[in-house]
């Protein structure tokens, strides 16, 4: 779609960006905890213990949000398997969480977990080993969507398996996960996944501080996240991202390798995702297979479609707003619910293909549209 | 001449009337020494009852265990019917009603629990020679559990009087179980030779027990091995053709699922992910048919909402269909990606509408009478009428598709239209006409589809989510484009299931399928029958 934004800013750097990032960044990370802490309880303006965990959420969803619109809004590839490498990374900071227990389950095992000792385990396989150590685990969070990004897209980019295909097998990869997660002997608890946590790096999960504290961890990822996206598209990298989008075959008969430029940007965004899992899992609480359902997935292209492909601010913008209405509609009025989220879906991609930020943004694009030559691989 | 054939036929009348009065006055002397006193009388009475196989000594042995059995002033035993609130009274030997019996003049007869447990026994082996079939068979296959001598000997009269062929084989069956347990050695010899041609489990158990006796003649144990080996071959068979019958089975019901997507996504390059949603409104469409039937037209002829919801479910989800295409798709022809996300969001509008008319719980869908049960082929495993019915059904609808798209003026136009547009559009097709049109057969078969998924299972709103993966795979493992390749990827894929499901268990079967699958589209990204030369790149 040349309609789509992106590509170098001559300003992609300039004093003025870096100022309001940092404006951004001081409000996010300032304004909540002042207003949680700080304001009286009983005053209008304080926001309540409940809300922190929920703003943290919404974050790690932008995160996740802006890892899909780096590789579908630059390099075109829509990838409906977004949402297991987010669960992969939750999975891997449960496991973590699990491990903290110690002897506080119910079974008071201090080397299983509750679920393992119900099932009848004797000793910890193997995968679990290390799990106990913070640092371990965090190593995990980004190399196991990042290694199963990278046999993914090796195996796919390599055959050339492009648009439509590539959706469809990145949404049987998730199915497969899903399926694989819900069975019991798996070891990663089944269908009840794992939940009950007490501590995360020493300090109690139920905390409000603690919380103050994940959800802060959530605005430095996100503002990271972002500078790296941000960095990457408006790199040399970004413009052949841009080119492979627009015009693949084109690019590859340029002699530019097409393959290695969309591995490099699969896995980056793939280990974006699970960061964005692994902070997700202990502010909500929970993790368990039902994070790998297709259906998922296809929402993180949503939340994109609303905010804006191509835009990195509107991946965000779009995750913040979806979610929010979601929470707000699904308590108000459950059942109107995925009617809004259905009609989301029909009317950002009939009327609205660029979304919020990509309207904001209409004058200058229009001259941009007109100048440039239709695409060769967007025709049907 | 014909004096003698007079003579003859006499004679042969007197004889057989001999014979039928022997047989009556055996069963008359037993009913009436059923009225003694002595226990130990009556006990050798009802026993003789039950190896006389007369079907007559049923309800007397019932009536006595029932203590309605009664001894009449002048010395005949009598039943007791209580009929409406009247009481009663039959001969018990030849079951004619007497009038103007005086109740209190009967002498009730007594039975204990010993004498139950023989009239139990009895009445067991009488069910052989019970008018009713399915009481027979039951009786065989019992049989079947407990062999000795008495029973092959009962056995051996049932068969003689037996005239169904399935119940004669299981009395066989059961007979020759009670031969090898007690005959002498060439029975058993018969005996283990006959069993082994089956393939019930119990025989084997039987066999197996035989064989590990201590005081089996090594002659017998041979055979008997023989027997075991030949048994455990046809057992694998059996195995192997019940996998493969589910495994079809699986496959129809995927490429039914995944037919209609072969039209949307295969011929036009539309990605129709409410495609699952349009089975689901078909399943649905079968279920307020049913309704209907129900609540308003006579109860037998309820079996005919099934063809009657077949061309309905057609017409209902070809208009959405068309609807769909006409008010969304159409304004996303050559955006792939686009049109994923936004009949994404049409199947999850579809899905809710349904699930606030309807409700989240399953609905109950019933197989008509004619779709119920099954039949055993080869013994061993039952091919059940449903899933077969769905088989066929689905190649009906294949090769109905296949003629419309090669042999009628529409196929043409569809043709034509998604190979060249603007040159179609040149010749005077109506191009979008053609379009909508396509899109609504291919949604209308996913209706179809829905009907018949409606007969093998649940009816909820998130009917269409739980195969739209499948049918998606099967397309694409197939190739684009391509109906042959759509019936050899779903066959394939059901049948490679169901047998890797034994093995490595439903879900772990199903994920190694899919896996399968990611790495068999890297090796061929365009599927097992891919478009070659200039379409296949104009398909990209």
């Amino acid at each position: 779609m040349p309609a789509l934004s992106g590509g170098q800013h001559k300003s992609a750097w300039s004093p003025g960006f870096w100022a309001a990032f940092v404006i951004c960044a001081m409000v996010l990370v300032l304004a909540v905890p002042l207003l949680n802490s700080w304001v009286p309880k009983d005053s209008s303006a304080a926001l309540p213990d409940y809300l922190v965990p929920l703003l943290g959420k919404y974050l790690c969803y932008a995160l996740l949000a802006l890892s899909l619109d780096l590789i579908w809004g630059y390099a075109g590839i829509l990838s409906l398997g977004h949402g297991a490498f987010f669960a992969l990374g939750g999975y891997c900071m449960g496991m973590y969480l699990m491990r903290q227990i110690g002897t506080r389950g119910v079974y008071g095992n201090p080397l299983l977990p509750d679920f393992m000792v119900f099932l009848n385990w004797k000793e910890l396989p193997w995968f679990w080993w290390g799990f106990d150590h913070f640092a371990y685990a965090a190593a995990m969070v980004v190399l196991v969507p990042g290694l199963l990004a990278l046999v993914f897209g090796w195996l796919a980019f390599r055959s050339r398996v492009t648009g439509v295909y590539l959706s469809i097998i990145t949404q049987a990869m998730t199915y497969a996960l899903m399926l694989a997660f819900f069975r019991n002997d798996m070891g990663f608890g089944g269908n009840n996944g794992m939940t009950d946590y007490k501590d995360i790096l020493g300090w109690d999960v139920h905390q409000p501080s603690t919380r103050l504290g994940l959800y802060i961890a959530s605005v430095m990822a996100l503002g990271l996240g972002y500078i790296c996206c941000r960095f990457i598209t408006t790199s040399k990298l970004g413009r052949v991202l841009l080119a492979l989008r627009d015009a693949e075959g084109r690019l590859r008969f340029l002699g530019y390798s097409v393959t290695n430029a969309k591995l490099l940007v699969f896995t980056v965004s793939a280990v974006l995702a699970g960061i964005a899992g692994a902070l997700y899992v202990p502010q909500v609480g929970i993790i368990n297979p039902s994070e790998f359902s297709p259906g998922n997935s296809i929402e993180i292209a949503i939340w994109v479609s609303v905010g804006g492909r191509g835009t990195l601010v509107g991946a965000i913008v779009g995750a913040v707003l979806v979610n929010s209405a979601k929470t707000w509609l699904t308590g108000a009025a459950p059942e109107t619910w995925l009617f809004v989220l259905g009609a989301l879906f029909v009317v950002t991609t009939l009327v609205f293909p660029r979304g919020i930020v990509g309207l904001l943004r209409r004058p200058i694009r229009i001259r941009a549209q007109a100048a440039a030559p239709v695409p060769a691989g967007e025709q049907a | 001449m014909r004096v003698r054939l007079v003579g003859l036929a006499a004679i042969l009348f007197v004889l057989l009337a001999a014979s039928g009065a022997a047989k009556a006055d055996d069963f008359a002397v037993l009913v009436g020494s059923l009225a003694g006193d002595s226990f130990v009388e009556k006990e050798k009475a009802v026993g003789a009852l039950g190896a006389l196989g007369d079907p007559r000594a049923i309800p007397v042995l019932q009536a006595l265990t029932d203590e309605r059995l009664f001894k009449s002033s002048d010395g005949r035993v009598v039943i007791s019917v209580t009929d409406g609130g009247t009481a009663r009274v039959r001969d018990a030997v030849t079951g004619d009603e007497i009038a103007g019996v005086d109740p209190n003049s009967l002498g009730r007869i007594i039975v204990n629990n010993r004498l139950r447990g023989a009239i139990e026994g009895a009445l067991g082996a009488l069910t052989l020679f019970s008018a009713d079939p399915a009481a027979r068979l039951t009786a065989a296959q019992d049989a079947l559990r407990h062999p000795s001598a008495a029973e092959a000997a009962l056995l051996e009269k049932a068969i003689a009087a037996e005239r169904d062929p399935e119940i004669r084989a299981a009395m066989q069956q059961s007979l020759a179980a009670a031969r090898l347990m007690s005959g002498s050695k060439e029975e058993r010899l018969a005996a283990i030779r006959a069993l082994g041609t089956t393939t019930d489990p119990q025989i084997k158990n039987l066999l197996d027990e035989f064989r590990a006796a201590p005081d089996t003649d090594p002659e017998l144990k041979q055979v008997a091995d023989a027997a075991l080996a030949s048994i455990g071959n046809r057992l694998r068979l059996v195995g192997v053709a019940a996998n493969l019958f589910q495994g079809i089975s699986l496959g129809s019901v995927l490429l039914l699922a995944a037919i209609g997507l072969a039209i949307t996504f295969g011929v036009m390059g539309v990605i129709n992910m409410a495609h699952g949603e349009m089975i689901m409104l078909g399943a649905y469409t079968a279920y307020v048919c049913q309704q209907l039937f129900r609540a308003f037209l006579p109860t037998d002829w309820i079996d005919a909402y099934l063809p009657v919801a077949v061309p309905v479910a057609f017409l209902f989800a070809g208009a959405v269909g068309v609807a769909l295409e006409r008010s969304v798709i159409r304004f996303l022809y050559g955006r792939p990606l686009e049109t994923l996300l936004a009949t994404w969001g049409v199947s999850l509008i579809l899905q809710q509408a349904v699930r606030s008319i309807f409700g989240s719980p399953n609905k109950e869908v019933s197989n008509p009478s004619w779709m119920t049960g099954g039949f055993d082929p080869i013994g061993g495993f039952t091919v059940t009428w449903n899933r077969l019915y769905i088989i066929f059904f689905c190649f009906i609808v294949l090769g109905g598709l296949a003629l419309i798209l090669n042999r009628t003026r529409f196929g043409l136009h569809m043709r034509a239209v998604t190979q060249n547009r603007p040159m179609a559009s040149v010749m005077g097709i109506r191009t979008a006409r053609v379009d909508a049109l396509t899109f609504g057969l291919g949604s209308g078969i996913a209706g179809m589809a829905g009907v018949a998924l409606s007969q093998v299972g649940n009816v909820s709103p998130n009917l269409g989510s739980i195969y739209i993966v499948d049918s998606f795979l099967v397309v694409v493992f197939g190739g684009v484009g391509n109906l042959m390749g759509t019936l050899v990827g779903a066959l394939s894929l059901g049948i490679v299931n169901k047998f890797l499901e034994p093995v490595a268990g439903a879900i772990l079967g199903k994920i190694v399928v899919l896996v399968a699958i990611i790495l068999f589209i890297q090796r061929r990204p365009r599927g097992l029958f891919a478009l070659k030369g200039r379409t296949a790149e104009a398909e990209a």
